[in-house]
């Protein structure tokens, strides 16, 4: 990951920056320049919400490079209170935890490394939400 | 350094990996006695970081916390201060992207800090004195770690994760710092030279002349600072490197059982290394009341010992419940894994490039 | 417009071909469809492929196979969509010449993917990079999150979408140019090793290399070639969002609906004048969606159909009587043309062992990334 990709997009992966249409309302992440519902070009800064569930899953046992020797993990597809949806790694929880419609939180992780000498990479995963933290 | 002028903590918070290793898995590896080494070090499980968790990644998530109860605007924030023994960049600090999670940048201080365990108390000292010269309306300090314990040595018992964040400021205050003072020593008890994966340390030789020393005359120092007497502590937390160390020095003091339980986590959370006094801290912070004394001193190798003394304020019952509490962490929901997969987290295990 | 036909057709086994560069596959297959169609010339080419440059380090493929063909000087489109570059470089190339701008034009695909490039990094290039494959979803994670949420919704159960594959390996096994042409059991499929839960191995279509080629020609041209074109009766394309969470409803593909509803529009027909299909079985669950939203079943009906053998070489609707991506193998920038291919030697009467009996109006669906844009075109007898 070549550091300018990867510092444009630290306001969405580090704090959830999206854009929220003046016009219809509807929330764009990452930010757009057109509103995907009403085409309009007005948007106010919106942070997306933290908390969500889980639309749909599935656990990955064939990695990219970068996530060699940390199968199998969970990504899943999760909707935001906000109506908004990411694609996210499941942290933490073991695959068998994992359902459609559990709550989730979003946290603060290390996705990879650049290899060795590289870049840390860092941005958004969720939890699955419990009683205690 | 005088306190007494209302500066003090604002917000605090803490984070603990869900993850654990129990003593009797580690022992069960290296062929040990684990009921050995439970009485000697009276340690019963430690925290793992997962694979995607670093000193970065907590130190934002404990950083949230204390954003939650501090109830301030992040960008107010004029500095952000994180002590750590394991920054994720030899060289490229931890503080910028903790700074940007946060939504504290641009207009920001940032310095890494690290002197072994007392990383986090070297920045909550600096924070509090920008504080109170006046220099900055708030300031963040942040103590984390995900220390790491060669195989097979003592410290693989009790080398942990974890950390906390305390926002520092004159407004809506909850701890009030009354008094710093810190004692401080060439003392090579513990290092880790450039390029080794693993730290090195003295043996027993970390004991009365490093650790013990150095709380103790902190510790003595700042009671007579102050005037008060033990009696007079309602709670006392210590760097705690093993279960054993913070109680010995706590009763040399003149502590009694009841002052230190609260803050005494190491049993279940092991040594967060600049996360250790400031989780104690944590702890007691959440369960304690308005008027309450509190003596917190760390230690780090090399050495020395900040020690702080602080007095709550009615505030403090309004925001506890506004962020996880250190208790629910350490006894909530965790997940127990075997030496395998403890080598494989803490990248003991030379995964190929 | 003029109307168009296919008078002939080129194309290299299917699998890891190690003995051939891409140029060489390509040429190999362009080849084969000049010869096949018996023209001495060529007024203009375009080659769908995916990524090049990040297999071979290849960009530029219009100028480089066109000068190895032997059509130096010839105007040569390298076209892209992800997985469907070889579906919509035949669009272009029939576009073209019912525009009236071009009379004799090579549509081709290829993919030389076992070079040693990482596949896995390369492929994933087909889905947002930045909110998709940054957060580690693969390939394989977003058709498998499509199969569980399918399988939430509708009950579509795991042996369904198995049988999928166990459907086109029978195909396969009757197609000489099938990368894996041989039968395969449910049990194989269901206990092969996961890849993303809950899709196994067997699941997926295998990486391979090869290519395809067609010439086509106006049709009233084709008699001069051929006895036996077939004519491009309709051609659809369409767009979806690029990232599979941006949809409202991750079990429709939208650019399949769209692009198929303007196919039927052009050709003046609705599906269940359908003889027969190529679609994109990238997955087994991808093959269960398109039959859905190519309107062949009702949506959430696809697994049951699967079941029940609607679509088998025998029945009422054959599909993927090639053996699909899954047997044949899916060379990304081959599939499209090859899936035109298929469609036009079983319309021909030239399909041998896998022949359809009274093929006139085929369909061929191809589509890139999880859904992100998918080209149908509508084929028939003259």
């Amino acid at each position: 990951m070549p550091s300018p990709r990867y510092w444009r997009e630290i306001p969405q992966r580090y704090r959830l920056e999206a854009s929220k249409c003046k016009q219809c309302g509807v929330i764009s992440f990452p930010p757009r320049a057109v509103c995907p519902e009403c085409k309009s070009r007005d948007f106010d800064l919106h942070k997306l919400s933290e908390t969500g569930k889980i639309v749909t899953y599935s656990v990955i046992h064939v990695p990219p490079r970068e996530f060699s020797g940390h199968t199998p993990y969970t990504v899943a597809i999760i909707e935001l209170a906000d109506g908004v949806r990411l694609t996210a790694q499941v942290a933490d929880a073991s695959p068998d935890e994992v359902a459609i419609g559990k709550p989730v939180r979003l946290v603060f992780r290390r996705l990879f490394d650049e290899g060795k000498s590289g870049i840390r990479c860092y941005g958004y995963k969720c939890v699955l939400e419990t009683e205690n933290v | 350094m005088k306190g007494g002028h209302m500066a003090g903590i604002v917000g605090y918070g803490a984070y603990l990996p869900k993850f654990r290793i129990k003593v009797e898995e580690i022992a069960r590896q290296w062929g040990a006695d684990p009921e050995a080494i439970k009485r000697g070090l009276l340690l019963e499980e430690k925290t793992v970081p997962a694979p995607d968790e670093d000193t970065i990644t907590i130190s934002v998530e404990a950083g949230r916390n204390a954003l939650r109860r501090a109830g301030i605007e992040p960008s107010k924030i004029g500095a952000v201060y994180v002590g750590s023994e394991s920054h994720p960049y030899a060289v490229k600090p931890t503080g910028t992207v903790v700074a940007e999670a946060l939504a504290i940048t641009p207009e920001v201080h940032i310095a890494d800090y690290e002197f072994a365990c007392k990383g986090g108390t070297e920045a909550m000292f600096v924070a509090y004195c920008e504080v109170v010269a006046g220099a900055l309306e708030y300031a963040l300090a942040i103590g984390a770690d995900t220390s790491q314990g060669a195989p097979g040595d003592a410290l693989e018992y009790s080398a942990s994760a974890g950390g906390s964040a305390f926002i520092f400021g004159k407004e809506h205050v909850l701890a009030e710092v009354l008094e710093t003072y810190s004692y401080t020593t060439d003392t090579p008890d513990f290092w880790r030279r450039e390029g080794e994966f693993y730290p090195q340390h003295g043996g027993r030789f970390t004991g009365e002349p490093a650790y013990f020393k150095h709380v103790y005359n902190a510790g003595k120092a700042i009671l007579e600072k102050t005037g008060l007497t033990p009696r007079e502590i309602t709670y006392a937390v210590f760097h705690m490197p093993n279960g054993k160390f913070p109680l010995t020095v706590g009763k040399r003091l003149g502590f009694k059982t009841e002052q230190l339980e609260v803050g005494w986590i190491v049993p279940l959370m092991g040594n967060t290394y600049s996360g250790s006094s400031p989780t104690g801290l944590c702890a007691i912070l959440d369960v304690a009341k308005p008027n309450d004394l509190i003596l917190m001193v760390s230690f780090g190798s090399g050495a020395g010992s900040d020690a702080f003394v602080y007095r709550l304020t009615d505030r403090l019952p309004e925001v506890q419940d506004r962020a996880p509490k250190v208790r629910e962490m350490l006894e909530g929901k965790r997940y127990y894994v075997n030496y395998g997969t403890y080598a494989k987290f803490r990248n003991k295990i030379k995964l190929v490039e | 417009m003029r109307e168009v036909a296919i008078i002939g057709a080129g194309i290299t086994k299917f699998g890891e071909i190690w003995d051939k560069s891409l140029r060489q596959i390509f040429v190999e297959a362009a080849l084969g469809a000049i010869d096949d169609s018996g023209v001495d010339h060529i007024d203009s080419m375009y080659v769908g492929s995916m990524t090049p440059a990040l297999f071979v380090g290849q960009e530029h493929l219009g100028s480089l196979l066109a000068d190895y063909i032997g059509l130096t000087a010839v105007p040569a489109t390298r076209v892209e969509s992800a997985c469907a570059s070889g579906g919509v470089a035949l669009r272009h190339a029939y576009i073209e010449v019912a525009s009236g701008m071009s009379d004799i034009v090579l549509a081709g695909g290829v993919e030389k993917m076992t070079d040693g490039a990482d596949a896995t990094y390369a492929l994933a290039s087909a889905s947002d990079r930045e909110y998709e494959a940054y957060n580690g979803v693969t390939f394989p994670g977003l058709y498998a999150m499509i199969a569980r949420l399918h399988m939430h919704k509708y009950g579509t159960t795991r042996e369904q979408i198995a049988m999928v594959a166990v459907k086109n390996h029978k195909n396969g096994s009757l197609n000489p140019n099938a990368q894996f042409p041989r039968e395969i059991a449910l049990d194989t499929v269901l206990n092969s090793s996961p890849v993303a839960e809950p899709l196994t191995l067997m699941d997926c279509s295998p990486i391979s290399d090869g290519a395809a080629c067609v010439v086509l020609c106006p049709l009233d041209l084709a008699k001069q070639y051929t006895d036996t074109p077939v004519k491009i009766a309709a051609t659809g394309f369409a767009t979806d969002t690029i990232a599979l969470h941006q949809r409202k409803d991750p079990t429709v593909l939208r650019a399949v609906t769209s692009a198929a509803k303007e196919a039927y529009r052009q050709a003046n027909i609705n599906p269940s004048q359908i003889d027969l299909a190529e679609v994109h079985d990238c997955f087994t669950i991808a093959e269960i969606c398109v039959v859905e939203d190519l309107g062949f079943v009702d949506k959430g009906a696809g697994g049951k159909a699967i079941e029940q053998g609607l679509f088998a070489l025998d029945a009422k609707l054959p599909v993927n009587t090639s053996g699909g991506l899954k047997a044949k193998g899916h060379p990304v920038g081959a599939t499209g043309v090859a899936q035109a291919i298929e469609i036009f030697e079983q319309l021909r009467g030239n399909a041998g062992k896998r022949q359809v009996k009274n093929a006139r109006v085929g369909l061929i669906q191809n589509m890139g990334g999880s859904g992100g844009s998918s080209v149908v075109h509508i084929l028939t007898v003259v």
